[in-house]
């Protein structure tokens, strides 16, 4: 394969995956799968990304992001029906009050994570850095505490997620049904790919970060408090990692306490997919799964996690690194 | 050989033991560096000359002996806390960032904007115009002799009172080492600079001051033109014969 080709070939298999399945499902099937799938890539990639970078910059594979998803999920449940239940935003008719709950929810999500990925690393993680073996018995054990802390403070038990009133249902556009929530997951999810791309490209912190990536120790010798960045970044990936459980809770209207380790597997083949350390991989990463997920779901529901790792497979055969190099 | 000890030494390394791993690499390194001069560190592969420029760096921090930057001690600092006292660091891999622009390679290597930062950069653009033209060009799309000024020039963006460069010559072609020649030379001006190089031609070109490296020691010292001359010690510790 040529370089040229090599370049092209992100866009042919998101091209191959996008299109194929018209020729085998009615094309209004094919509208509502596509934008499950697109929500779906949204939420993972919200997931994957915060992995990915907390990688590419701490070069940490972090396994307890599961469990860091599964807390965002909880406080954002909590949040969400404390706050419902001071002011009812969440059954109000304004859509704005029904935007403004959930949003406050994951902010909140988002900020307690982030502290608890703040201890993590400083607990956990620093003591290994370098050391990729411990890393992988450190994370997968703070992974079991964190779960189990999910258990005692919630209880072992599923809980139904609470979903804004103006969330759920569904829109009938020219005969093709089109449900609220993953049109509002698709926005929100774009929304922070561009922020977080934004702040990656266009401040000096983040290009600090980019290249913390490439080079973390002459990003230390330049005089910059490497450490310092490493947990903050943590706390970064830590946040969104929460924020996409608040989604996906939402998405799923159900949380329990496994649900992180469900999770992670796809975080873990779309970071992947995408090439470790890179935000645009993730979301590239993210949709391919999301997409190829919910087209062979509908047409081979028993084949549709084999799907994503035949996904892994042929990209990895042709770009090991993944689709996009990293700091990208 | 005596080197002229009449200023106060900008640098001064004082028996440093280094080990990396259980390997020990420097065993009393011992050396000074005074202001407006070149000095050089030679020796041959694996002698401990970039082991000597990591320590002062606080990347592999010395396990006994004294490193001071003019009466400030180093041992104990962190890498980043040495680089903010004014310490610039080419690595011998350059450390270029090759997925940012040069322009941002630049914004990263900036610990504060003064007053002076616009100045210091108008005369890095003198010393390396191509930096001017490329600056919003993907390091990584830069040549060879173009990535080494890169990293030469980077760590100018601030007010230091050293430089460290290790090996700027390694891999470049011969008219490549000149134009750095005359770089690092316009830049005596702006710092005091701690040069590692194995090729000769090109530390005789910009050193005033030389150290010999042997076995992770010191082992000779003096004015450079002194070991230009010197066929014996070139020979014993460098391998050059004339």
């Amino acid at each position: 394969m040529t370089p040229n080709q090599r370049k092209w070939l992100p866009t042919l298999i998101v091209l191959a995956i996008f299109l194929s399945p018209l020729s085998l499902i009615s094309p209004k099937t094919y509208i509502t799968l596509t934008i499950s799938g697109l929500a779906m890539g949204m939420l993972l990639f919200l997931v994957a990304s915060g992995f990915s970078l907390i990688f590419g910059f701490l070069s940490v594979l972090n396994l307890a992001h599961g469990a860091l998803f599964t807390w965002g999920a909880y406080i954002g449940f909590t949040s969400f029906t404390l706050i419902n239940e001071w002011t009812g935003w969440g059954g109000s008719d304004s859509i704005f009050l029904n935007i403004a709950i959930f949003l406050l929810a994951l902010i909140l999500a988002g900020l307690l994570v982030g502290l608890l990925g703040i201890i993590t690393e400083r607990l956990v993680i620093r003591p290994v850095y370098g050391s990729h073996l411990f890393q992988i018995f450190i994370t997968v054990g703070a992974m079991i505490v964190l779960e189990e802390l999910v258990r005692i403070v919630w209880g072992p038990n599923d809980e139904v997620m609470p979903v804004p009133i103006s969330f759920m249902g569904s829109w009938d556009i020219f005969d093709v049904v089109v449900s609220k929530y993953p049109l509002i997951a698709i926005v929100m999810g774009l929304i922070l790919y561009f922020v977080i791309l934004m702040i990656l490209r266009k401040t000096r912190l983040g290009t600090i970060v980019r290249a913390g990536v490439e080079n973390p120790e002459m990003v230390q010798v330049m005089g910059h408090n490497i450490y310092r960045y490493f947990t903050g970044v943590f706390a970064v990936g830590s946040a969104l990692a929460a924020i996409g459980g608040g989604m996906w809770a939402t998405f799923v209207k159900s949380i329990h306490p496994a649900m992180g380790g469900e999770v992670i597997i796809f975080a873990l083949i779309v970071a992947i997919i995408g090439g470790l350390g890179s935000i645009t991989g993730s979301v590239v990463g993210a949709l391919l799964v999301g997409l190829s997920y919910n087209y062979v779901a509908y047409l081979v529901p028993k084949a549709a996690l084999g799907i994503t790792m035949l996904l892994l497979v042929i990209i990895l055969s042709f770009r090991p690194t993944g689709l996009f190099h990293e700091g990208t | 050989m005596e080197v002229d000890l009449v200023a106060e030494p900008v640098l001064k390394v004082e028996g440093i033991h280094t080990f990396i791993g259980k390997h020990h690499i420097l065993q009393g390194v011992s050396f000074e560096v005074h202001p407006g001069k070149v000095t050089v560190l030679l020796g041959r592969n694996g002698a401990g000359k970039s082991t000597a420029l990591r320590s002062i760096m606080g990347l592999l921090p010395p396990s006994q002996g004294t490193i001071h930057l003019k009466n400030r001690k180093l041992q104990g600092m962190k890498s980043y806390e040495i680089s903010r006292l004014g310490i610039g660091y080419v690595p011998e891999d350059r450390g270029i960032y090759n997925l940012l622009t040069v322009e941002e390679n630049f914004r990263v290597a900036m610990i504060k904007e003064d007053g002076k930062t616009r100045e210091r950069m108008e005369t890095v653009f003198d010393i390396f115009p191509d930096l001017k033209k490329f600056w919003k060009t993907m390091a990584g799309n830069l040549s060879g002799g173009q990535k080494q000024m890169l990293a030469i020039a980077r760590p100018l963006v601030n007010q230091n009172e050293l430089l460290l460069i290790d090996e700027p010559s390694k891999g470049l072609a011969p008219i490549i080492i000149d134009h750095l020649i005359d770089s690092i030379n316009k830049l005596k001006g702006m710092t005091v600079v701690i040069l590692v190089e194995q090729n000769f031609y090109m530390a005789s070109s910009l050193a005033s001051d030389f150290y010999l490296f042997d076995d992770g020691r010191t082992v000779h010292h003096g004015q450079m033109e002194e070991l230009v001359q010197n066929e014996e010690l070139k020979k014993k510790y460098l391998g050059i014969s004339s």
